[in-house]
């Protein structure tokens, strides 16, 4: 059966493919760059960061 | 309507976590509604309220209502207005008095609601009919966020960051909570022992991660869901205290005869696409098939439903066996098969085969090696991440071992909170470096920020938001108010309590101009 989907925005149509292989590699390298740039302000801010981020419950 | 694979009516509340980098304890009530004025400020927007009309908090989906009196304040999400009528067009007398305060609401050309809840800002997305849209309204909701974000720099000439996460660490907690319509005459006992069952065992893929185990973090470790140490019933009305599985407020923003609105606030706030994609993608089966009361659904029935989402959220191994009602035991892996087996005979759109594949897939990437799926789940790429932080700053003690960052190190904490922040948190960035799974294109989330989806009466809404501001007094789910020179010389709700409704005549020649 159809969707009533109309004109224009529907979005059913651009789905990217279900890899069918985990692409493992790639991975690795991003998560090494990423760890050395945020090294820095990791060493030295971080427990003041967690410290002061504070929230009120919500909902 | 009622012919089984209709669409189904969805959409997405997320509350973002919210402080000014630079003045720690800055008030965040204060913060949230200078962000929903700077929303405003990008939309462009003019003096559209709010309409509280058809909000009913205290309508509990198993019949009984909660008396007023016994109500928390935190309850009465409609002391604003309170509306009755629920004729298609009525009249409303101006109160010249009232008004909503313009700082907490901003109505968007996307369908929209933004705005202030509690202490957060909230972007409320537009209605949308399947998983693939959800997905799509909820990114362009981070984006109106980051881009309120924006403008309140230039405007405040301070800064506000943004959290799309559901902890603190502290011990507070605010959610991110998905809605289903679902038909009235489904027995709702069967929604809260099938869907409970779905609801506990997806977290193997909804969760976001996080650091710290209780809800105050008290003991070290990382767990699969941010929301699970703070779910503490079953079934029930809050959302604040003792928060249910299944929470039963009902108030369905459409015709009460036809619909429930299912309202589900166990989900993790996701910063990946496939997880937002299944965590309503699901979902969605198993209602049909709960709408379809499906005998096959017993054996997914969970025993102890409340202690198997801390169970489930801790096992990392997704080795644990849970007790079903049957007697028998099974993984969360093995009852999410079983759901995905059931729901193939539920498939109707492109979407939804494409939802069970990406489900299938998921639970044999899981199944065969845990970071197999690092790529698709957001508690997996979160943990490979701290796991190579953890051996990165791994320490020798004197004896010459080396000992991997323990997780009560500040730094790993540090990095579950930036993990979710909007622009340049750790997932953005992973993202951008092409290390995880996207299902949208820029192009079409840009779009969505300023466009509602076409398939329900979001587009109404969104359209009159668009074309006729200076007409629109005020906009809620289910009604839009006019504000036009007439005889009557009062207000006009026209009322929109269907939401598959795309096309009323009035709003359409307004539209049209």
């Amino acid at each position: 059966m159809p969707q009533t989907q109309s004109s224009g925005q529907s979005h059913e149509d651009d789905l990217p493919d279900v890899p069918v292989a985990p692409t493992q590699a790639a991975t690795t390298d991003a998560l090494d760059d990423l760890l050395d740039e945020i090294d820095g302000s990791l060493q030295v801010n971080a427990e003041q960061f967690v410290r002061s981020f504070v929230q009120k419950g919500g909902e | 309507m009622f012919e089984m694979g209709a669409a189904r009516v969805m959409g997405i509340e997320t509350e973002y976590g919210i402080t000014d980098p630079d003045r720690p304890g800055a008030n965040p009530i204060l913060m949230s509604s200078r962000l929903v004025t700077a929303c405003r400020g990008w939309a462009g927007q003019s003096n559209t309220r709010w309409d509280y009309g058809g909000e009913d908090p205290l309508q509990d989906q198993r019949g009984m209502r909660r008396a007023r009196a016994s109500a928390t304040a935190d309850m009465l999400t409609d002391s604003t207005e309170f509306d009755e009528s629920a004729q298609s067009v009525t009249l409303r007398r101006r109160r010249g008095s009232w008004e909503d305060p313009a700082h907490l609401n901003a109505v968007l050309a996307n369908g929209a609601r933004f705005y202030v809840d509690h202490a957060h800002p909230e972007y409320s997305g537009p209605e949308v009919t399947n998983a693939r849209d959800a997905v799509v309204w909820d990114r362009a909701g981070d984006a109106i966020a980051l881009a309120a974000t924006e403008r309140y720099a230039t405007d405040e000439g301070e800064r506000v960051a943004l959290y799309k996460n559901n902890v603190d660490g502290k011990g507070a907690s605010y959610g991110t909570h998905e809605n289903f319509l679902i038909r009235r005459d489904t027995d709702f006992d069967h929604v809260i022992s099938y869907l409970t069952a779905h609801l506990v065992t997806r977290q193997i893929f909804t969760g976001a991660g996080r650091v710290g185990i209780g809800q105050r973090g008290e003991a070290p470790g990382f767990q699969i869901s941010q929301r699970a140490d703070y779910i503490e019933a079953e079934v029930g009305l809050e959302t604040t205290l003792r928060r249910p599985i299944i929470n039963t407020r009902d108030e369905p923003h459409a015709e009460r005869s036809k619909w429930r609105r299912l309202h589900v606030i166990i989900g993790d706030a996701n910063c990946m696409d496939v997880p937002t994609l299944l965590k309503t993608g699901t979902t969605a089966l198993v209602l049909a098939a709960v709408e379809a009361d499906d005998a096959r659904l017993g054996a997914c029935e969970l025993r102890e439903p409340v202690g198997d989402v801390q169970r489930v959220s801790r096992d990392l191994g997704l080795r644990a066996e849970l007790e079903l009602a049957s007697g028998e035991r099974a993984t969360a892996l093995q009852i999410q098969r079983a759901f995905l087996e059931i729901c193939r005979t539920y498939v109707d759109t492109a979407t939804d085969a494409y939802v069970v594949a990406r489900w299938e897939n998921v639970l044999d990437l899981l199944e065969r090696e845990l970071f197999s799926a690092a790529r698709e789940v957001e508690w997996v790429a979160k943990l490979q991440l701290l796991g190579r932080m953890r051996t990165k700053y791994a320490v020798g003690d004197e004896w010459g071992e080396v000992h991997e960052l323990p997780w009560d190190d500040a730094r790993l904490a540090a990095a579950d909170v930036q993990w979710s922040q909007l622009g340049s948190g750790l997932a953005a960035r992973l993202e951008r470096a092409g290390a995880v799974e996207t299902l949208t294109t820029a192009e079409e989330v840009l779009a969505a920020m300023t466009t509602a989806p076409r398939d329900t009466r979001a587009r109404l809404r969104g359209d009159m938001v668009a074309a006729r501001p200076e007409i629109l007094d005020a906009a809620g789910w289910s009604s839009v108010v006019l504000d036009r020179e007439t005889e009557h010389g009062e207000l006009e709700v026209v009322h929109l309590d269907d939401p598959l409704a795309t096309s009323h005549p009035l709003l359409d020649a307004l539209i049209a101009g």
